[in-house]
């Protein structure tokens, strides 16, 4: 049974003007993912994948070319109808976690839904809880920033992503200041959040990443070169399993 | 993003730097305490003063010979010393309409002996509704009469200072006769004392005479320094001012053209004088004291730029988890107003502690009595110019912050 759509790009184009050049990052980009997919976005820099990031992420808008989110189109978008729509539509997770100083993991969890009117303070700090649980540091939660591990910083990340129950998780490099061990435990995460119905994007230029999605999605010189269903998905726990454990 | 939460992060990023943050505030609290003192200082050296001439009639006015200096330039006569006489005297007191005491005046210098013991300053010839309109009183014997006026007698009310400069403590002044300028003259009645003047000028060192005593034995003069008049009322005062100009112009047969021989101050007209340039003053010295708030608003700006650029990432942070604008604008706005309203609040107890230390230092060590007080208004005014300054010099910052472009603020390093 096919999914509904979540993410739907028709003929995406950005062009930026830099001095009196125009440089086309993205020229006419067309795909579809559907609820529940895990997708890896690949390409080396320069790829356009990043502009493409920023788009699906709604920080930018497409110079031409339909994108709809969840069934709501974005380019016509205002500034501030775009933040609305990033904060109760997408979870973002970043290369370089960008938690809060100084502030415990319970509030960086809590900041999406501060920018929602609509949950109160409590409803607020029970699924801030609740998130930061699912992906194991319920016993973290008054830990601040700068007392935890590069690992959990991203879980706490990842629970700031999964907190306003968005339609898709977008993961920016979400390994990439991680060590192997550590990287596959976020992998596992993903894996898990998959496996649980959640619509995940990562976005990296490492292929190893990608065996571990359903499907991969590769870019080059602003432009689909390859998108393809993995038929053969691998289990990021095993992997973990089977690595070194490090001695302290 | 509710105000509550506003509040709790403007405290964290004011916390996260508390030296950086309290010099920011430095600048208002000096700014704001300055603005304090000066207002509590202006605003007490003017109600001492009106204090002070509270004790005087106020329906009363000083009838003084001579033009406006204005209106005769150089050419002053010296004639005109001489301009209000006896018989004006008499003809306020037979055709006023508006008053109830008139006191003619003449000065004499005086120099008083009473044995081994002598003392000199002002005598002061005047009749006995001087009391009445200065506000003063006797407390030992009695005001000289009628007829001791009408007579020319050789009588005398003594200050308390001078009192205490002439007789021993035990010694009875009243019946004594001292010598004022080499003539006898008999002790009939002792002032009340009133102390010195806020400003440290002692009431209490005056000799009163009858005026024609002086007039007649001392200065040899025939006219008068200067008519005190008292209104029935202060309502009444404009009236009884027109009135008496109309009888003196009368009297000294005045056409429309003529230049006035006599000038008529009324302590209403020194009253509002004395509060416009109070005013004046305050204002003036408010706005110097308010150009340290300026500074200290300027370093306001200057920190929350530093703060937006520090920030940047966690501004791009917010803004990608759907931060609006007015978001991020009220944010920085309500960090800057923080800073400059807990600035102000530590300024105006800065500021009302150190005037009420002048005050209490004063009043105790000084001769100067000034009723320096912090009037709720000018705390009022204060915190109001504290909150439009943050949001003045946090305004720039904030809107900065605001228009950040979510892409670059997430890479910014």
């Amino acid at each position: 049974m096919a999914q509904k759509p979540v993410i739907e790009l028709e003929g995406i184009r950005r062009d930026f003007v830099v001095g009196e050049e125009t440089v086309h990052a993205l020229r006419g980009v067309s795909f579809t993912i559907r609820e529940g997919e895990f997708v890896t976005i690949m390409g080396t820099s320069g790829s356009g994948k990043s502009t493409l990031l920023n788009i699906l992420g709604c920080l930018d808008t497409p110079t031409s070319g339909e994108y709809r989110l969840d069934g709501t189109p974005v380019r016509s978008m205002s500034k501030n109808q775009r933040a609305v729509l990033r904060n109760r539509k997408i979870g973002f997770v970043f290369q370089s976690y960008n938690l809060l100083a100084k502030t415990t993991a319970v509030e960086n969890v809590e900041l999406p839904l501060m920018y929602n009117s609509a949950i109160g303070a409590r409803e607020r700090r029970e699924r801030a809880v609740t998130a930061l649980q699912r992906v194991g540091l319920g016993d973290r939660l008054n830990h601040k920033s700068n007392q935890m591990s590069g690992g959990q910083m991203q879980r706490v990340a990842i629970a700031r992503a999964l907190v306003n129950d968005p339609a898709v998780i977008l993961a920016d490099e979400a390994t990439g200041n991680l060590d192997t061990r550590t990287s596959f435990e976020i992998l596992v995460l993903f894996q898990k959040l998959h496996a649980e119905g959640r619509t995940i994007i990562f976005v990296t230029h490492n292929p190893e990443i990608a065996q571990y999605s359903t499907r991969t999605i590769t870019l080059s010189d602003g432009k689909l070169r390859d998108d393809r269903v993995n038929d053969h998905i691998l289990d990021a726990a095993e992997k973990l399993a089977s690595l070194p454990v490090e001695e302290d | 993003m509710n105000i509550l939460s506003l509040f709790r992060i403007a405290l964290k990023a004011i916390g996260a730097n508390k030296m950086r943050s309290f010099l920011t505030m430095l600048g208002i609290i000096i700014g704001v305490s300055s603005v304090i003192i000066m207002l509590a200082l202006g605003t007490g050296s003017k109600a001492t003063i009106m204090q002070e001439i509270a004790d005087v009639d106020p329906g009363t006015f000083m009838i003084i010979p001579g033009p406006d200096y204005e209106e005769v330039g150089g050419n002053w006569l010296p004639e005109y010393n001489q301009a209000i006489t006896q018989a004006d005297y008499q003809s306020i007191l037979e055709k006023n309409k508006y008053l109830k005491a008139v006191c003619p005046m003449v000065y004499s210098s005086g120099q008083y002996i009473n044995g081994k013991n002598n003392h000199s300053c002002t005598l002061q010839g005047v009749n006995n509704e001087f009391l009445v309109i200065n506000g003063l009183s006797i407390t030992e014997g009695d005001m000289f009469t009628e007829n001791e006026i009408k007579g020319s007698a050789k009588v005398c009310i003594l200050g308390k200072t001078v009192v205490d400069k002439l007789f021993s403590k035990d010694a009875d002044p009243i019946g004594t006769v001292i010598r004022i300028n080499n003539i006898p003259v008999r002790v009939v009645g002792v002032l009340k004392s009133k102390g010195r003047t806020a400003f440290g000028q002692d009431q209490d060192d005056i000799v009163l005479m009858p005026y024609t005593t002086v007039m007649k034995r001392m200065t040899s003069q025939n006219y008068f320094d200067m008519i005190y008049a008292a209104a029935t009322s202060k309502a009444m005062t404009s009236l009884a001012v027109d009135d008496v100009t109309e009888i003196l112009r009368t009297n000294h047969k005045l056409k429309d053209t003529d230049i006035q021989d006599f000038r008529i101050n009324s302590l209403e007209e020194a009253t509002s004088m004395v509060d416009k340039v109070m005013n004046i003053l305050t204002l003036l010295l408010s706005c110097i004291a308010g150009i340290s708030l300026l500074v200290g608003g300027i370093g306001i700006m200057n920190i929350m730029y530093v703060s937006v650029t520090e920030r940047t990432r966690e501004i791009g942070l917010r803004m990608s988890v759907g931060a609006r604008t007015v978001d991020i604008m009220s944010q920085f706005l309500i960090e800057a107003i923080m800073i400059s309203v807990t600035g102000g609040l530590i300024g105006v107890l800065i500021g009302g502690g150190i005037a009420y230390l002048a005050r209490f230092i004063m009043m105790n060590y000084t001769d100067y009595h000034i009723l320096i007080s912090v009037e709720p208004w000018s705390v009022l005014l204060a915190f109001m110019v504290c909150t439009v300054t943050g949001i003045f010099f946090g305004w720039y910052p904030a809107k900065k912050a605001a228009n950040l472009d979510p892409i670059e603020a997430l890479r910014y390093e």
